[in-house]
């Protein structure tokens, strides 16, 4: 059977970026993905715009803190520190809700959803906005550059650095964080190297540290410059030198495949796709933008087997209906406590391995929260929901505004509802056209990804027959309150 | 959400609200308390890679102290326990389950070739498995698929927290992972759910199905949870703390007839690369005042004795301090074990020999898995071979 433009242009819309707008409804069944591919391209080859979240008031006092010479924290006064802390915590949220806006709201949709999957593959932990803020930057300046230079710019930013503790990997007291992380999770994977491989690339590392501006600094007088053997090769290499070694590896653009390939394709990998994949992305010299068209652009990515069976995100399910049902939220701190309940909060990965995604963001509370959404985005009501204890590793650091109160003093406790405002005109002019008793059919048409709807008379019994209007609003929430909406 | 505020303290009274009761649950209107007997057992993970040497340290060592000029715990200040060994100065509340014969340590649990990498570690841990294979299912999971099979209510093991562990998820079932069962009955209990849960019919697409299974499950629990943890509420005043409030609802849940057997909850992070003294006093305080709390609940209660808690950490730290004020990742470590009922009590095995590392890391004596072994097969009644997948040797703490 073949299969419809519009489901094809949906899951292309979902898988490289997230999800499709209101405005894309009408093309949905005019277009080829061909050509939706390629505009999506064109838009996401745009350079992005800096996210600047720190407000002048911050700058103002991580500006005085550098005049004054006052290089480490701890030549701060306690109420400075204390100061600074909470106010950088609040920078991260601005950033975040920016980014999310971002995500809704911009075309260039691959270059985000690329960002995203970076973000979670460099996964990074820090407090320090403005280190944050940088990295991001780097993510997205680089999202589908070369993966040559990401890595490189990547590990000489001051938020990886400091979390991954190279800045006290010193010659005489090594510390192998920094060089275990780089090749586990951002190069080669585990089994390809051996703990002397680890010893020896941390020995490169070392010296490799950040200023408290967040520029890279290279302490010569901590570094190791004698000879070290690494995967082979023996030399009085540096950093830079071990990251050259490990792209030199065909398994690091096996490994970087197979983990896009899990993102953006199907959590079961197909072995002959992912090797076709590994041996372009090698060829092309880790050449992002390309391995991305060899996905895209290929029949199988549009195989049924692909359709519909990707478990959402919680970022991709909260931006997704975003993007359908456009909404000005006046309670935005809703979104990162629902990012919390749901266990994906940006910048908050659970580890330097990420967010392992798949079912594993399913469990019993988890998949009634997501179920639940839709609803409280429509129904003003209380916003009654406890948030995650983030207890989770952040490399000795423990963020206390992260962890759950127990004093009832919780972000939207005290009954603060969502109080989204739904932009219902475009998404309702869409089906002027359509019978009403092919509505319930086409809204999980345009909503679901599965082959199999949810029943049709479930969503028409809860749905408000008053009118049309009224009809359209509830069936859609309905439909994105049922299991299915959840995958894509 | 659509439940309304009102409507929600309502159901809140279950005097109020039987009529929301389905049928099935009617026998459990009136519930008594559980009589003594009914084992459980209780996992407190410690997460981030507990320093074990300042946990239960070894006060007359001069090596101890030779490592840690700056991190090593003054035997003055620690708490004695016997001439050589001293706990952390913060963990008053497991002193005095030592004095009163109900704590026992197992000192260098580990496993044979030890991974650094925190997830990798956590993996082997809540797997249980060894360090070259790769295991999808966790220990606990797969003594719920035992426990469990073709139920539809997966309550023999529950997690106090919003995300469930790989350790709770089996091949067939997964345990409840729940913060607060108040919350789960919450967003469980809606006649829409139920509907679109009776109308679905098996899709043949493996993640659609695999979401309703979920959904069966979890509105199947959560009337039940909710029911048996207003059923005999603990009335111990415990610690305002994210692990207190979890073992009061762990020790309301005991109370109950509720089938559950395995409790687990989380402590964290205790990856201490910088400031660790800080950090450890910290998490320590809260662990001995919730633990502390929970004992006399449990014992105020005449069930202390049915209690089996224990804790585990991915890994211990290296016996050298860092340069940072803190302790880089490791290997073997001890754990702690609380309850009415142990066969063996204090300083189980003999401490850390710190004359003989391994390029500075502790080896372990004892195989974590034989602890795991122990419990299943002598606490829990159940097939370890079969779960662990391997004969290992029983310990005989119970």
């Amino acid at each position: 059977m073949s299969l419809s433009n519009q489901l094809k242009n949906q899951h292309l819309l979902w898988r490289a970026g997230f999800g499709p707008a209101v405005e894309q409804l009408d093309n949905l069944d005019k277009t080829s993905p061909q050509k939706f591919y390629k505009a999506i391209q064109k838009t996401s080859s745009k350079k992005p715009e800096y996210i600047q979240a720190a407000d002048n008031y911050l700058q103002g006092l991580m500006m005085g803190v550098q005049d004054a010479g006052k290089q480490q924290r701890q030549e701060m006064s306690p109420e400075q520190r204390k100061e600074l802390q909470q106010k950088s915590r609040e920078g991260i949220k601005n950033l975040n809700l920016y980014w999310i806006k971002e995500m809704v709201n911009t075309d260039a949709q691959l270059r985000e959803k690329m960002s995203f999957f970076w973000h979670g593959h460099f996964a990074c932990r820090n407090l320090n906005i403005f280190f944050q803020q940088q990295l991001l930057d780097v993510i997205r300046q680089n999202a589908l550059g070369n993966f040559r230079d990401l890595i490189h710019e990547v590990s000489k930013t001051a938020a990886m650095l400091n979390f991954l503790n190279n800045n006290q990997n010193r010659k005489d007291h090594p510390n192998e964080n920094f060089a275990r992380e780089v090749m586990e999770l951002f190069t080669m994977g585990r089994g390809n190297y051996t703990e002397h491989d680890v010893k020896e690339a941390a020995r490169a590392f070392t010296g490799w540290g950040a200023s408290a501006k967040g520029e890279f600094v290279f302490r010569k007088f901590q570094h190791d410059d004698g000879s070290k053997t690494f995967l082979g090769k023996t030399g009085n290499f540096d950093g830079d030198e071990v990251l050259d070694i490990l792209l030199e590896h065909r398994q690091t653009a096996k490994y970087i495949s197979q983990k896009v390939y899990r993102f953006f394709v199907n959590e079961n990998v197909d072995p002959a796709k992912a090797e076709w994949l590994a041996d372009r992305f090698y060829k092309n010299d880790y050449d992002i933008s390309k391995l991305m068209e060899d996905i895209f652009t290929s029949d199988w990515f549009y195989d049924e087997k692909n359709i519909g069976a990707r478990i959402k995100s919680p970022i991709e399910l909260l931006v997704g209906i975003q993007r359908m049902l456009p909404m000005k939220l006046e309670n935005e701190e809703a979104l990162l406590l629902l990012q919390r309940v749901l266990g994906q909060m940006l910048f908050y990965p659970p580890n330097v391995a990420g967010w392992p995604g798949g079912k594993t963001w399913i469990d019993s509370s988890t998949l009634m929260m997501r179920m639940r959404i839709p609803q409280l985005i429509d129904d003003k009501d209380e916003f009654n929901i406890k948030p995650k204890d983030d207890d989770d590793q952040m490399m000795g650091r423990k963020d206390d505004e992260m962890k759950t109160k127990s004093d009832g003093n919780r972000m939207g406790r005290a009954g603060r509802p969502i109080n989204a405002e739904v932009d219902w005109k475009k998404y309702l002019s869409y089906y002027d056209k359509v019978a009403r008793e092919e509505l319930v059919n086409d809204i999980s048409g345009i909503l679901l990804q599965t082959k199999k709807a949810v029943n049709a008379d479930v969503i028409s019994q809860y749905a408000d027959a008053g009118s049309k209007e009224n009809f359209i609003k509830t069936a859609t929430i309905q439909i994105m309150s049922t299991p299915e909406y959840q995958l894509c | 959400m659509l439940f309304k505020r009102k409507e929600f303290l309502q159901l809140g009274s279950l005097a109020t609200a039987s009529f929301m009761v389905p049928k099935f649950l009617k026998s459990f209107e009136r519930i008594d308390m559980v009589p003594a007997g009914n084992k459980v057992m209780v996992i407190l993970q410690l997460s981030g890679g507990n320093d074990g040497l300042n946990t239960v340290i070894p006060i007359r060592n001069d090596i101890y102290y030779r490592e840690r000029p700056r991190l090593g715990i003054e035997k003055t200040k620690a708490l004695a326990l016997t001439d050589e060994v001293g706990l952390h100065p913060a963990l008053i509340g497991l002193k005095e389950l030592y004095d009163d014969g109900s704590l026992g340590i197992l000192n260098n649990v580990g496993y044979p070739n030890p991974d650094r990498s925190h997830f990798r570690s956590m993996d082997i841990w809540q797997t249980g498995s060894a360090s070259n294979e790769y295991v999808t299912t966790g220990w606990v999971g797969r003594y719920l698929d035992a426990q469990c099979h073709g139920c539809d209510r997966p309550t023999y093991a529950l997690e106090i927290d919003d995300v469930l562990s790989l350790a709770l998820k089996g091949e067939n079932s997964k345990a409840i992972a729940m913060k607060d069962p108040k919350r789960l009955f919450g967003t469980s209990n809606e006649k829409f759910f139920k509907d679109v849960l009776k109308s679905h019919k098996d899709s043949g697409e493996e993640t659609v199905d695999y979401l309703y299974k979920t959904m069966s499950e979890t509105l199947s629990s959560a009337n039940y949870i909710f029911q048996q943890s207003q059923a005999h509420p603990s009335t111990t005043e415990y610690p305002k703390t994210e692990l207190g409030n979890g073992l009061k609802t762990i020790a309301s849940l005991i109370f109950s007839d509720i089938n559950t057997k395995v409790y687990y909850i989380s402590l964290g992070s205790f990856d201490t690369h910088v400031n660790q003294e800080a950090q450890q006093q910290r998490l320590f305080t809260e662990l001995s005042d919730a633990v502390r709390a929970f004992s006399k609940d449990m014992k105020d209660n005449n069930r202390f004795n049915d209690v089996m808690m224990f804790t585990f950490s991915e890994f211990g730290r290296r016996v050298s301090q860092n340069a940072s004020g803190g302790t880089d990742h490791g290997t073997a470590n001890n754990m702690f074990l609380v309850g009415g009922a142990l066969k063996q009590k204090g300083v189980i095995n003999e401490m850390p020999n710190l004359d003989d590392l391994d390029e500075g890391e502790l080896k372990y004596k004892i195989d974590f898995k034989t602890v795991y072994a122990t419990v299943l097969k002598n606490w829990l009644d159940a097939d370890d071979t079969a779960i662990l997948g391997k004969k290992y040797e029983h310990l005989s703490f119970c």
